[in-house]
């Protein structure tokens, strides 16, 4: 989850990231965020996010990132 | 049969409400899919074909990828089979069948929709090397709303394909579905799930459902009749004659243009919306207050927001995850730095989002112009917020300061109506000329002499808009701070309800814009 955070604080460190549950719906993460999210995180944890995965609920809060993270690695 | 004309208003949608509700709830569905089909047939006639076969492509191309899934599922389970490359296998075959799905409707839509464009094109640049031409055009009818619901249907076959819905065995369902006759002509471009589950329902019709979509259609005949239809006199005057204008004279046209392409496609999605609420559908927004937006990228989440939202979930996302994005990633990293590799997945992932959306709206290169002008407007915003935020981080300016906020504001209004204005443009050239015409014969004083007046317009019209766009706007406010609620509007005594209801309904039909003196307007998006 750290590493998680620390991602996150680097595409916006203003953002209480820990504590936000609508990341994409309150427009925090627009879409642009999102697209270097992803490519942050398959460098981070080795995973392959495929379009199926980019739907609000994998990204509204960061433990919604976290969970989508970890099921990708245990596939 | 357009959704602002009486024979929609007074005796098709009474008539199908009626019908409804003394139809047994089991066969709503198919009373309201006959009301579609009957609403297309009596537009596009024969061409029905079209819309009857989308829908049984797309429903056998969804029974296809399903078949699929279960079949992988069913293989992958058996202590036999490496589970790994079973999957691997079946998503191969599941993709062969997304992409034939895909290609089969979008080949009907590119055929009749572009053929002659591309025709066109091809026999132009055949005559520029000197050889003849070679492709003959056809005379192409396109059927109703074939670019909004063919975008309805890939979006189906993808979601199937995504496990995001499952594909349903009666056809029935996606055929209401993608033939609901208040979104045929203009949308919204809703997602098989966001609508599905009240159109099969069948609920009875509801007082307060009946009287909140009454309200709505009324608000977007407002819009549509008092304000855009009034304004089309004055744009109508100055692009058709273009060559005639110029400076301020062309510059107002454009911000007429824009006002009136706003009130009369919001207008009609108000008619829509209120249309399905009518019947106990809930479709889903198409604008949200599109002037508040801060930034050209703010204003596409708030300006025909289910067309950007296809366009993301459908191009743009799945373009971001592709392997080229992946390959440039890795690259980039390596070779260019963040800031060089970040701006390149920028334009790779917005470059076909652009182009399809101008391409969507018609088969003009003034279209394509305009797609083409945002993916730079877009491009260039994302090169240059390292700089913004730098400057303000160093003076320690908050984004919601006036004299930030404000010029911003103005910034995305100028963008705005420069975009409209080629969009609207009798093709790239008129367009061009139009917008340098703007800075060479500019003349600020052809606002206050007689020329306005000229235009088909008279002061009372003039009038009438400026109030019209006063009612809208505070309306938009209210709406942009959460000031008002629906729910609130029943702690109005019944006599005031009623006075604001015939207020509008009197403004429309006295200060409406038709009969003498103006031109009867189609509504603008059922042309795309």
């Amino acid at each position: 989850m750290k590493t998680l955070i620390n991602i996150l604080m680097d595409i916006d460190d203003t953002v209480d990231w820990e504590k936000e549950q609508a990341l994409i719906d309150d427009h925090i993460l627009d879409s642009f965020g999102v697209i270097t999210l992803v490519s942050e995180l398959e460098d981070a944890y080795s995973i392959e996010i495929e379009a199926a995965e980019m739907v609000p609920e994998n990204f509204n809060s960061a433990a919604a990132i976290y969970r989508m993270v970890t099921r990708l690695q245990e596939t | 049969m357009a959704y602002h004309t009486p024979v929609y208003l007074l005796l098709f949608l009474p008539a199908v409400l009626l019908a409804y509700q003394i139809t047994p709830q089991k066969k709503r569905w198919l009373l309201l899919l006959g009301a579609s089909w009957i609403f297309f047939w009596s537009v596009s006639g024969k061409l029905l074909i079209f819309l009857i076969g989308t829908i049984l492509f797309t429903h056998y191309i969804g029974l296809g990828l399903e078949t699929l899934k279960s079949r992988c599922r069913l293989e992958a389970g058996k202590p036999e089979n490496d589970r790994k490359q079973i999957q691997a296998l079946f998503k191969k075959r599941q993709r062969l069948v997304l992409a034939a799905g895909i290609f089969g409707l979008l080949a009907v839509l590119g055929y009749l929709k572009y053929y002659n464009f591309f025709a066109q094109n091809v026999n132009l640049l055949l005559e520029k090397a000197g050889r003849p031409a070679l492709l003959t055009a056809k005379n192409l009818v396109l059927p109703l709303g074939i670019s909004f619901y063919t975008l309805r249907a890939v979006g189906y076959m993808a979601d199937v394909y995504w496990e995001r819905t499952s594909a349903f065995v009666h056809p029935g369902k996606l055929a209401l579905c993608l033939s609901f006759f208040p979104q045929l002509m203009e949308g919204p471009i809703s997602s098989y799930s966001q609508t599905a589950g009240d159109l099969w329902k069948g609920s009875p019709i509801r007082s307060e459902n009946l009287a909140a979509g009454a309200w709505r259609i009324l608000w977007g005949l407002f819009k549509k009749v008092l304000i855009a239809d009034r304004l089309n006199v004055l744009v109508k005057a100055v692009f058709d004659q273009y060559e005639s204008y110029g400076g301020v004279v062309v510059a107002a046209a454009a911000v007429a243009y824009t006002v009136q392409l706003y009130m009369e496609f919001s207008g009609a999605m108000d008619m829509i919306i209120g249309s399905g609420r009518m019947f106990g559908v809930s479709l889903p927004e198409n604008f949200r207050q599109p002037f508040a937006a801060g930034s050209a990228a703010e204003f596409w989440r708030r300006w025909h927001i289910t067309l950007g939202t296809w366009l993301k979930t459908y191009v743009f996302y799945p373009v971001s995850t592709s392997r080229i994005v992946k390959k440039w990633n890795r690259f980039g990293k390596n070779h260019a730095g963040k800031y060089v590799t970040k701006l390149g997945v920028t334009a790779i992932c917005l470059f076909p989002v652009w182009l399809l959306n101008g391409l969507w709206h018609g088969p003009r290169w003034s279209y394509i112009f305009y797609g083409m002008y945002y993916f730079t407007i877009l491009l260039c915003g994302e090169a240059l917020a390292p700089v913004r935020e730098r400057i303000l981080k160093k003076w320690n300016i908050s984004e919601q300061t006036v004299w930030w906020a404000v010029p911003r504001r103005l910034k995305t209004w100028v963008i705005i109506v420069v975009g409209e204005l080629f969009f609207r443009a009798n093709g790239l050239k008129a367009g061009l000329h139009m917008f340098v015409s703007i800075f060479t014969d500019f003349r600020p004083e052809k606002l206050w002499d007689s020329t306005l007046l000229n235009l088909g317009l008279d002061s009372g019209d003039y009038l009438v808009i400026l109030l019209g766009c006063a009612v809208v706007g505070i309306v938009g406010v209210v709406k942009e701070h959460n000031l008002w609620k629906e729910e609130n509007t029943k702690r109005f005594c019944a006599p005031i309800r009623w006075a604001a209801c015939y207020g509008l309904l009197l403004a429309v039909i006295i200060f409406g814009a038709y009969g003498i003196g103006y031109q009867q307007v189609d509504l603008i998006y059922a042309g795309f």
